[in-house]
């Protein structure tokens, strides 16, 4: 999204990570929304392969879909969902951790930005 | 569907905590009834539980809940012999509804586990939209 201006690199690979964990988050409250949905099969984002693709070139949303697996339950259930909330809420506290620690990132950037222009 | 704009993050958790909130009175109906006789087998009151289905929204890849629908189930009423009864019928018989309290319970403490957990997502979410909202 930035590389297309005059910017090419003033947040580096943090505008695509945040991109990505905003992506994610969705896809991991959707398992946690269907907890009970019968036949439900949960999905993930493998975010290392995700990031990977979307740091060479690729669309970030493009790269977020083909990095998009079904979760491998550790006891499947009688009635076909895949969901186990243990598991979907380890993996959403961990993503907005990411999230959280990827936006410092971006802040701490835009305050040396800032800090240069101003002068002081 | 088509006119419909993308879900968001808050759209969804809505529609999941309503379906929850569907099958938690359900089960609340259940319980309500349980114990309750009437004078033939077919007019006795039979326990009703919430069908969800999945609802993928292209648009944003987000997949919500939807209440497919409101079944009965095909549990047959409990015979009790009790002659005193009003509505008894010929044989001396009513006929109870075949609710067990148990599984209503553990219903109704699964629904508002998945709320919960719906409600904590959410505002989790919330917190890191508002923190890049505020980044300066």
């Amino acid at each position: 999204m930035w590389d297309t201006y005059d910017m090419p690199d003033l947040f580096g690979i943090n505008g695509k990570a945040l991109e990505l964990r905003s992506q994610r988050m969705g896809i991991l409250a959707s398992n946690i929304a269907n907890a009970g949905t019968p036949g439900y099969k949960a999905k993930d984002i493998d975010f290392g392969a995700a990031l990977k693709a979307a740091s060479s070139g690729t669309d970030v949303s493009a790269a977020a879909d083909r990095s998009t697996l079904y979760r491998t339950p550790v006891m499947p259930s009688l009635d076909g969902n895949t969901v186990e909330l243990q598991n979907e809420q380890l993996a959403f506290s961990e993503n907005a951790v990411g999230y959280a620690t990827t936006l410092q990132f971006i802040r701490s950037r835009v305050d040396t930005v800032t800090r240069a222009l101003k002068g002081d | 569907m088509a006119g419909n704009p993308p879900l968001s993050l808050f759209g969804l958790a809505q529609r999941g905590m309503s379906a929850q909130l569907v099958r938690m009175n359900a089960a609340a109906s259940n319980l309500a009834n349980a114990g309750t006789v009437s004078a033939s087998e077919e007019t006795a009151y039979k326990p009703i539980r919430a069908v969800f289905a999945e609802d993928l929204d292209r648009a944003s890849g987000l997949a919500s809940v939807q209440v497919r629908g409101v079944v009965r189930e095909k549990a047959a009423a409990v015979r009790q012999h009790s002659p005193d009864h009003p509505l008894a019928d010929e044989n001396g018989d009513v006929w109870v509804a075949p609710v067990d309290e148990n599984a209503e319970m553990v219903e109704m403490l699964e629904a508002s586990r998945q709320y919960q957990n719906l409600v904590e997502a959410l505002s989790t979410a919330k917190q890191l939209m508002l923190d890049t909202m505020r980044m300066k």
